[in-house]
């Protein structure tokens, strides 16, 4: 019945015919090993993915916030640095909090001069960046330096093993972090007014105001939470890879829109899935990871990731098209 | 089916919240004026409960004002809202929904993403300021308000994918949630097929047996004579009749709208006394596969029709003179000099003006000036060097602007602030601003309400009297033909069949020369 024509099942179904074929190619890749390491490189692309799915519910885009993620992550590590601060949680906290406050810079514009939301956040990220190089620094806090606890605390394994030829590998307990967050989201969008409001704006943003919905809190809610999203998935990402580089995520914010297209939500606004999501995020990451794995050339993967994005845009924009007519 | 009793307990229920002798709602002497223009003229209006009321005008009559007023989104200038017999101050859009005025605009206002269940449920919810969803809550006030019109539908279908009859059925049970005693419909059956007409009639009905009034807003006359008991025709922001649907009809409602007779106005053309040279001679056009041995000859001030069925080479004719179809043999001579126009720009110089198919509007650019826009096809003609000469264009869009009797407080006004008839007038202005001595129009009124046809027809033949302007009108609509036109050529396969002169000159006589090519 309806379970067929649903979005998220083709993609399901995509996505099996893709790990089969791959599996058939290169057996290395359902080794357990290879699996976790998958799932590992989910994390931070899958949690500002679920901002960025948000944001495209609500009709609207957004190119900041790796920006916003990155200065999060730099100004958290930095202060931590400076204060000598030795806690875990109030790290993430401050982050988020970075990330949410920046957010709503964008969405103060987008709703105050009624912008575009592409060409703000192409702005507020650049200028993020800008300022984040020029006033705060431009030096990469290293392994020596970066502060020990965030590193254990990304460290954790939920499941350890040890492979045939004799490392250690594990699966990271960050995934719960993302999966939490996935479910959070979902249940938000889902099950409260402002997540509908969200779809409601994002469908008919004249008929939104209309029917009674305060616009202006869904579009500040919006931006705020995919930057805050971003705030928290820059320090993890720092943490997990233990080194705070003011430069990171370049062109990383392709990658994340990529995933969101791919997991079916529409660039029209309006429609969207955290489960779609979940599963354009492993297809991405496993496609490139395949490519990694086949040694294809760098350069080579971002023509993959932009033929994705044209690919499954033209295909969404092609569904919600036909259900116009 | 709806069911009768269900009905009655909700007739029940609402009329016994308010005294039966007490208007609904009343419109005192109410004004409403945007800057210099006045929209609406000291209305008076009455709904009384349970009723079904039609609101008649033209585009730009005042209709859409009123609504505004109703649904607390216009302040009137002057004058008082009354609800229930007590006056409001300050009414807002707020208190408008919560003393049951429901406005089912044209679009619906629906979300097209989203399932019939929560576009039914949303607004209740909103309303009750609720935080969180119960799907189930969403679906049982979905099928509560379906019942309530005894209709079924797919709860969980996305509204986009119900044809236009659907979604209005949608946007109508959503309205009659809540406690509605009065749902504004603007203009309800604009994009309905008949069957669906009369399948929203019956809801209607159901609806004011539920004691809920009506307000049809429209301006397709059968349409309220079939459904409403009483009507208000407003015209110019003025109210120029009311009463019962029996005192009304057709004719008198045309009148009322427009405030004219529309009927037996023929065109007469009298040659000029010394006719030298025809204003368009067309000699031996031929197109192969697409036009025969064109002979046409138009003179000052005829406005001659050009009728046929679809593919009978009308338009082929049209675009070859205008430029967009040049590959055609034959002479075509304007004013006695010989042109040949293999763009449309060359035939813009040459003399020849070109409206198409669709409606005049359609080439208007609404959010920009009306100056701008009667400019948009001449602004060569204003060059001076390199620049716009400004005193040039300006007295030029002046003069126009007072001759063609534009109804807005100046040249400046955005063409959006226009009514429709308005501003097909602007479209006209830029034609004649390029000097333009033949006006050729295709379908020049389709999809135009009667008074802005009447307008238009006005216009045109103005143009061809006062400007001495040759018109030749294509046109489907026969009435539309026989009334303007001093003489008809019927154009069947590519060529000139028959020709109706002025003196056989009618419906049925036209219709049978038509229907004889089938």
């Amino acid at each position: 019945m309806t379970i067929f024509r649903r979005s998220e099942t083709i993609i399901a179904v995509i996505l099996l015919v893709a790990m089969v074929l791959i599996g058939l190619i290169n057996p290395a890749f359902w080794s357990l090993d290879n699996i976790f390491g998958l799932l590992r490189s989910n994390v931070i692309i899958g949690i500002m993915a679920l901002g960025v799915l948000v944001v495209m519910i609500s009709g609207g885009i957004d190119v900041s916030f790796t920006a916003f993620a990155v200065a999060a992550m730099y100004l958290t590590v930095k202060g931590m640095l400076y204060f000598g601060y030795e806690g875990v949680l109030l790290p993430f906290v401050v982050a988020t909090l970075i990330g949410l406050a920046l957010g709503a810079f964008n969405a103060f514009f987008i709703h105050t001069f009624r912008m575009i939301p592409l060409i703000v956040t192409l702005g507020t990220g650049s200028v993020v960046r800008g300022l984040l190089l020029g006033l705060v620094g431009t030096s990469i806090v290293n392994i020596d330096k970066m502060p020990p606890q965030l590193i254990n605390f990304a460290k954790v394994n939920l499941v350890n093993s040890t492979s045939a030829t004799g490392t250690n590998f594990g699966l990271t307990a960050m995934i719960l972090i993302y999966l939490g967050l996935a479910l959070v989201t979902h249940l938000f969008l889902r099950y409260t007014m402002i997540g509908r409001s969200i779809f409601a704006y994002g469908g008919a943003p004249e008929a939104a105001k209309r029917v009674g919905f305060d616009t202006r809190k869904t579009l500040l809610f919006v931006y705020c939470f995919a930057g805050a999203l971003a705030g928290f998935a820059g320090l993890l990402q720092g943490s997990m890879i233990w080194q705070a580089n003011p430069r990171d995520f370049a062109g990383f914010e392709l990658d994340v829109i990529a995933a969101v297209v791919l997991g079916g939500a529409s660039i029209f606004g309006g429609r969207g899935s955290v489960i779609g999501t979940l599963l354009g995020v492993f297809m991405l990451v496993m496609v490139k990871n395949s490519l990694i794995i086949m040694k294809v050339d760098t350069t080579w993967q971002r023509v993959v990731v932009g033929v994705i994005i044209v690919g499954a845009t033209a295909l969404t924009a092609w569904r919600d098209r036909k259900k116009l007519v | 089916m709806q069911d009768a009793s269900v009905s009655l307990m909700f007739a029940g229920l609402h009329r016994s919240g308010e005294s039966m002798s007490e208007n609904l709602l009343e419109l005192k002497n109410v004004s409403k004026r945007f800057g210099g223009l006045v929209a609406l003229d000291n209305v008076s209006l009455v709904l009384k409960p349970g009723e079904i009321h039609c609101l008649a005008g033209e585009n730009g009559s005042g209709k859409s004002t009123i609504i505004k007023i109703m649904s607390g989104v216009y302040t009137p200038t002057d004058g008082e809202i009354l609800i229930d017999g007590k006056p409001l101050t300050g009414f807002t859009p707020a208190q408008s929904v919560q003393q049951g005025i429901q406005v089912i605009y044209q679009d619906f206002s629906l979300f097209g993403n989203l399932t019939v269940a929560e576009n039914l449920a949303l607004n209740t919810l909103l309303l009750e300021g609720k935080k969180s969803v119960s799907w189930k809550r969403i679906r049982d006030l979905a099928t509560k308000a379906l019942a309530r019109l005894g209709v079924t539908m797919d709860l969980d279908a996305d509204v986009e994918s119900l044809p236009t009859s659907g979604k209005q059925i949608v946007a109508i049970a959503r309205a009659m949630m809540g406690d509605a005693r009065l749902i504004i419909m603007d203009e309800p059956t604009t994009a309905l097929t008949r069957p669906e007409v009369d399948a929203l009639f019956r809801i209607v009905r159901d609806i004011q047996a539920q004691g809920i009034a009506v307000l049809f807003v429209s301006h397709k006359m059968r349409e309220m004579l079939e459904i409403s008991e009483r009507l208000t025709v407003l015209r110019n922001g003025k109210k120029v009749a009311e009463g019962p649907i029996s005192d009304f009809n057709e004719a008198a409602i045309t009148r009322a709208m427009t405030g004219h007779d529309l009927t037996d106005q023929t065109y007469e053309w009298k040659p000029a006394a010394a006719i030298d040279q025809p204003r368009l001679d067309v000699k031996q056009l031929n197109i192969p596969g697409a036009l025969e041995n064109i002979d046409l000859t138009l003179h000052a001030g005829e406005i001659v029709g050009l009728s046929g069925l679809i593919g009978s080479g009308r338009t082929e004719l049209a675009l070859a003179l205008f430029g967009m179809n040049p590959k055609y043999t034959g002479s075509v001579m304007i004013d006695g000099k010989k042109v040949h126009p293999k763009s449309v720009q060359e035939a813009i110089e040459s003399g020849l003006a070109y409206v198409p198919e669709d409606r005049l509007t359609e080439g208007l650019f609404l959010t920009q000036s009306i100056e701008r826009n009667m400019l948009a096809t001449s602004f060569e003609n204003f060059v001076s060097g390199i620049f716009i000469d400004r005193k040039k264009a300006d007295a030029a869009t002046k003069a126009m602007f007072g001759a063609m009797q534009i109804a807005a407080p100046g040249p400046q006004t955005p063409v959006n602030h226009l009514s429709g008839g308005n501003q097909q007038r602007v479209v006209l202005a830029r034609w004649l601003l390029t000097g333009a001595r033949v006006l050729i129009l295709n379908g020049p009124t389709v999809g135009v309400d009667v008074g802005s046809k009447a307008q238009i027809h006005r216009k045109i033949r103005e143009l061809a009297t006062q400007n001495g302007l040759a018109v030749l009108m294509i046109s489907d609509d026969v009435p539309e033909l026989v009334q303007n036109c001093n003489r008809v050529i019927v154009m069947h396969r590519g060529r000139f069949v028959d020709e109706v002169s002025a003196d056989t000159l009618n419906e049925d006589a036209l219709n049978d020369r038509l229907k004889a090519l089938k």
